[in-house]
């Protein structure tokens, strides 16, 4: 049997040096396979003294397996070799960058809106929007300022030669709301307004944000406390509000509401004007003259109503301090709500 | 409204500092916009007499003056024509600072010494413009700071009233205010009635009641034209932001300002016949103050005389009866025009004046007697003369308001109660009667001076206004609890926004008023523009009757600051007059300019074409899981580029366009590279439909691949149609997957080709099925679109 060991040493030589799978599976069939090395020696075993072939077959076989666990070791390593260098092929440079469109983004008053909306929302309050093109009654009649009214000369109004005018406030959705529906009333309405001015801290179109809550159990209270609370939520901090008397036709009482300064918390800075405080809208109790220009009895049911300039809070949110940035629409300045600030 | 602090404290002098006074007036709803201080800075100028004055030897308009200041004597040079031996004059002395740079030094002028400066009023900032020194009166103190002679330290508060509170256009308004504030009594300077020291008196008569209830005149003889107004009077009006200019318009402008009545006073020589208070007649012409004739519309109301209009009642003077420098016979008025009859008159005719402001907010219809009697005084004190009685003429004045007040009703609105004491003081405060009273209301009698005070509200407001808003409490608001309908299967703004940010779109926010040339020039109709009456410049003259002339404006503005790469939209409302019926319609509009992509390794650079923005536009469309009831038509718009236009239609309705910008308008914003813009309905894509689960199929799809040679022209849309026409239900999918013109074809022919997948629902389809569905197309393909199937 020295044939076998020659044999054995080869083949586990052979397997040592097999470089790759093909080859492996060539070795395999030139020892293992159905006409290879080992496989005739297990045939000529009938050849045999049937005394030596028990101990010549285990020979055979155990040579066999050891043929066998070899090839199957060396596959293993030859495949993990093979994976590595497919691996290697493939690898990339994580720090590249990926490969996107760029990222869009909303308009920082849009954002503010949504953030508005949302938190109203919350205490069940419904968005409506209305028309801006609007008419006399609805901008004003309805809204208790008469013509000639001196609080007209508050409004510098656009006009059309028609008489119809561009709305100056969105106090004329509350007209048309209560005009449409049923008392009680919880709406907020977001959108464009147009004033005749443009100057360094005016610009001929803004956004305003009103809001209306017609119940029979409505007080100036209630008001307060519920726009406390928005602007605590709303920026997020523990800031004080304060409620001036103000004139507004269509409420009464009326009230200018002014959060401390969000910068310096109060302190006094250029934001603020030094004064520690910000206007950041008006408000008041519906004047029963507009509740029953809708026909809502002013005995059962009261009102209050307010509106906020959007483009303001936007700005003082997100410390934009120059009101025309929000109409320029340079990209450089609309990424940053939706990029971040690039390198 | 600007008032000095010290004239008002004259009046209520509470012991609370500045600060706390103009907190006091804010939260009172007399917003301070602002409290400066009422001279410029200076220091060391005190009150000194000039004792002799003699030419300069040197120059002819210098003078060489003894100045003694009480102690010491001191010789000055002086440039001003109008010094004088005796007078009392404002001496900076050595070391005197005028301003924080400007110290006075000894000085040589023209060889002569100099030991300080006679201060004109200008060089102590004390008017606009001085013409020579300022004298002082004779019975000024020597050697007295002039800050403090003159009271210099003192606030100007200048204050933003809103147009309820005509009655606070005053010192004596302020005070009333301040008054109930501060739980003090207001003390009004005493206003002597002036017996009359003539009797000559001239007629008036009211034509017109109902605008002029109430009017009063006075005739004053041999007044001397000649006199100044005293520096007090000049310095008051100074810290009211007015302007000195003669005794007699001063002594009406202190008057305004103190009690809040507007006067008028006429060249008493002019008038012929008796003051008629009229309306203007037809035409009628009147010549202003200010030089400017104007033609009075009818619903004017007038001052004439029984010749012709004098002024226009309430708002200005006219030219002809006004107080000239020579006057010395005046006609003073005082009186009472309606609101409602002065309310915009000034403005419609260009004018702005403290008269008017007044009258149309409101003056106490009981104010003009004592205006009378406090202007007479004054002016007998000035410029002297003789008095006539008081003519007073008074038809159907304003009737008495009194205004009920429940207890209920307080904190139904206010949400406290307040005690019968606090009421009562509050309002009685603020000058209203209590007439009458139970348990559980009050009635009272309005004052003539509050014109905003009308109903119960009214008092409400007047209530909380005192009482501080601060201090009312915060509570949250009771309401009751719903939930309110959801209408899933529709497509709101804010989904469609969250998209077109995911595509990679910026969102723009752009005026709604546009270039009226951009407009027409992108296609609008002429006759569909609303123009405004008054715009604010000529690029912002018309409502856009679409979003693309901002989106394009937006373009142009950033390809100015070396953008490469534009990918915006916009959503809001477009404007159109149709035959004058005005639309305001809800869109969305994109634009794309650049590259496909930023840019980035691995990609080329490619630029975006008609499919990117189609693409965009198919992912909105796809939003209401009915991408296929939208088809897009080949059509023409004058914005965009022939060949590049689609129309996008949802059933029969067209809802939007798409396309290649058309190359005027490309010139116009004058870019570089293709732009293509999309505009959609926004209420035509909302309606959605809500998904539905459909069995999925367990047994295997079949794909099969087409490619057919058509004519270039030929639409895919058409093709695809009928292959779905054709390929009927088992048809699960279909796409084009490639679309070749150039080698191997002929020049006016394209290669489409198309992948079609089938799938039955129940059962595994066989060859023989799906061939016969594939002859059967391409047997349609060959008919219809002349194709010729590709091997």
């Amino acid at each position: 049997m020295e044939n076998l060991d020659a044999l054995t040493s080869d083949a586990l030589q052979a397997i040592e040096q097999a470089q790759d799978i093909p080859g492996l599976e060539q070795l395999r069939v030139q020892y293992l396979g159905k006409k290879g090395s080992l496989t005739d020696l297990l045939k000529g075993l009938g050849k045999l003294d049937p005394s030596e072939r028990p101990q010549a077959g285990a020979s055979i076989n155990a040579a066999k397996v050891q043929v066998q666990d070899a090839l199957e070791a060396r596959k293993l390593t030859l495949s993990a070799a093979a994976e590595v260098t497919q691996q290697k092929a493939e690898a990339v440079d994580v720090t590249l960058p990926g490969r996107r469109q760029s990222s869009g983004g909303l308009h920082p008053v849009t954002r503010t809106l949504q953030r508005i909306e949302s938190i109203f929302a919350t205490a069940g309050f419904d968005v409506v929007q209305g028309p801006e093109i609007e008419d006399d009654y609805h901008n004003f009649e309805a809204l208790n300022i008469p013509a000639h009214h001196p609080a007209r000369a508050m409004h510098d109004t656009f006009y059309f030669d028609s008489g119809l005018l561009l709305r100056t406030h969105t106090s004329t959705v509350q007209v048309r709301v209560m005009e449409e529906g049923e008392a009680p009333f919880r709406f907020i309405c977001p959108g464009r307004v147009y004033r005749c001015d443009s100057d360094l801290t005016h610009t001929p179109m803004f956004h305003q944000v009103e809001g209306m809550l017609v119940d029979e159990h409505a007080t100036m209270a209630d008001l307060k406390g519920l726009l406390v609370e928005f602007l605590q939520v709303f920026f997020e901090a523990d800031l004080e509000v304060r409620f001036r008397p103000s004139y507004f036709p269509f409420t009464e009482p009326s009230a200018e509401m002014d959060v401390q300064c969000v910068s310096c918390k109060g302190e006094g800075c250029r934001v603020c004007s030094h004064t520690g405080w910000l206007e950041v809208g008006g408000c008041g109790m519906v004047h029963p003259n507009v509740l029953r220009s809708s026909n809502i009895d002013s005995e059962k049911f009261t009102g209050f109503a307010f509106g906020m300039g959007v483009d303001r809070l936007a700005m003082l949110r997100y410390q934009i301090n120059d009101l025309r940035l929000l109409f320029d629409n340079d990209l450089r300045f609309l990424r940053q709500f939706s990029e971040g600030q690039g390198v | 409204m600007q008032f000095s602090e010290s004239w008002l404290r004259e009046w209520i002098n509470p012991d609370i500092d500045t600060d706390t006074l103009v907190a006091q007036l804010t939260m009172a709803g007399l917003e301070v916009d602002s409290v400066t201080a009422a001279g410029q800075y200076f220091s060391g100028v005190i009150i000194a007499e000039v004792r002799s004055v003699e030419p300069h030897p040197d120059a002819d308009k210098l003078r060489v003056c003894q100045v003694f200041n009480g102690t010491d004597l001191f010789q000055v040079v002086c440039g001003a024509a109008n010094v004088a031996a005796g007078q009392k004059v404002a001496y900076a002395s050595l070391g005197a600072l005028l301003g924080k740079e400007f110290k006075i030094k000894k000085a040589k002028l023209r060889g002569v010494e100099s030991f300080g400066m006679i201060c004109s009023a200008e060089e102590l900032g004390l008017a606009e413009q001085s013409d020579g020194i300022m004298v002082l009166p004779a019975e000024a103190e020597l050697g007295i700071d002039i800050r403090k002679f003159l009271a210099l330290d003192d606030s100007l508060i200048e204050v933003d009233l809103t147009p309820n509170r005509g009655d606070c256009l005053s010192i004596a308004g302020i005070a009333r205010e301040v008054g109930v504030l501060n739980n003090l009594q207001v003390t009004a300077p005493s206003i002597d009635t002036v017996a009359p020291q003539i009797d000559e008196t001239f007629p008036i008569s009211l034509e017109s009641p109902q605008h002029c209830p109430r009017y009063l005149g006075r005739v004053l003889k041999n007044i001397n034209p000649d006199v100044q107004s005293p520096q007090w009077l000049q310095e008051r009006l100074r810290r009211s932001g007015i302007k000195s200019i003669d005794p007699v318009v001063d002594v009406t402008n202190l008057v305004i300002m103190e009690l809040g009545q507007p006067m008028h006073a006429f060249d008493y020589e002019k008038l012929e016949g008796g003051i008629n208070v009229r309306l203007a007649a037809n035409k009628e012409k009147l010549t202003l103050l200010d030089g400017k004739e104007v033609e009075l519309s009818p619903d004017t109301l007038v001052i004439a005389d029984s010749k012709k209009a004098l002024a226009i009642a309430g708002v200005m003077g006219g030219l002809d009866s006004s107080v000239q420098a020579y006057t010395s016979h005046i006609f003073l008025e005082s009186a009472f025009f309606t609101p409602q009859c002065i309310a915009g008159k000034a403005r419609s005719y260009g004018l702005q004046t403290d008269a008017a402001h007044r009258f149309e907010r409101g003056v106490d219809f009981n104010l003009p007697r004592q205006a009378m009697e406090r202007a007479t005084t004054l002016l007998l004190e000035i410029v002297g003369g003789e008095a006539g009685p008081v003519i007073e003429e008074v038809q159907s004045l304003p009737e008495d308001k009194t205004v009920a007040l429940r207890a209920e009703r307080i904190s139904r609105i206010l949400g406290i109660t307040m005690s019968a004491e606090q009421v009562e003081s509050i309002l009685t405060g603020l000058g209203l009667t209590l007439i009458n009273k139970d348990a559980e209301s009050w009635t009272f009698a309005v004052p003539s001076w509050r014109f905003d005070i009308a109903i119960e509200e009214d008092l409400v407001e007047e209530l909380a206004r005192i009482f501080g808003y601060d201090n009312l409490p915060v509570t949250e608001p009771l309401s009751r609890f719903s939930l309110k309908p959801q209408v899933e299967a529709r497509v709101g703004l804010p989904t469609i926004r969250e998209r077109l940010t995911a595509l990679g779109y910026q969102e723009v926010i752009t005026y709604s008023f546009v270039d009226k040339k951009l407009e027409l020039l992108l296609g609008a109709a002429e006759t569909d523009l609303l123009p405004l009456a008054n715009p604010i410049s000529q690029d912002m003259s018309v409502m856009r009757t679409s979003l693309w002339p901002g989106l394009l404006g937006t373009l142009q503005y950033n390809h100015h600051r070396q953008q490469n790469r534009v990918r915006i939209f916009e959503s809001g409302l477009v404007f159109s007059n149709r035959n004058n019926n005005i639309e305001q319609i809800s869109k969305v509009a994109s634009i794309l300019w650049g590259s496909q992509f930023p840019e980035q390794w691995g990609e080329q650079g490619t630029p975006v074409d008609f499919f990117s923005m189609k693409g965009d536009l198919e992912s909105l469309l796809g939003l209401t899981l009915e991408e296929q009831g939208f088809s897009f038509i080949a059509d023409t718009h004058p914005a965009l580029q022939p060949g590049q236009t689609a129309r996008v239609v949802r059933g029969e309705k067209t809802i939007g366009w798409l396309g290649a910008l058309a190359s005027s308008a490309q010139q116009h914003i004058d870019i570089n590279g293709k732009v293509y813009l999309m505009e959609l309905d926004l209420e035509a894509v909302a309606e959605a439909r809500l998904p539905v689960y459909q069995e999925l199929s367990r047994f295997p799809s079949v794909r099969r691949d087409l490619a057919v040679i058509v004519d270039v022209a030929q639409q895919t849309g058409e093709i695809q149609l009928a292959i779905k026409e054709k390929a009927g239900e088992l048809l699960s999918e279909i796409v084009i997957f490639d679309v070749y013109q150039g080698q191997n074809i002929e020049k006016t022919k394209k290669s489409l080709a198309i992948g079609l997948t089938f799938q039955h629902p129940s059962r595994t389809l066989t060859d023989e099925e799906i061939n016969s569905i594939i002859n059967n197309c391409i047997n349609v393909l060959e008919a219809q679109f002349n194709a010729e199937l590709r091997m």
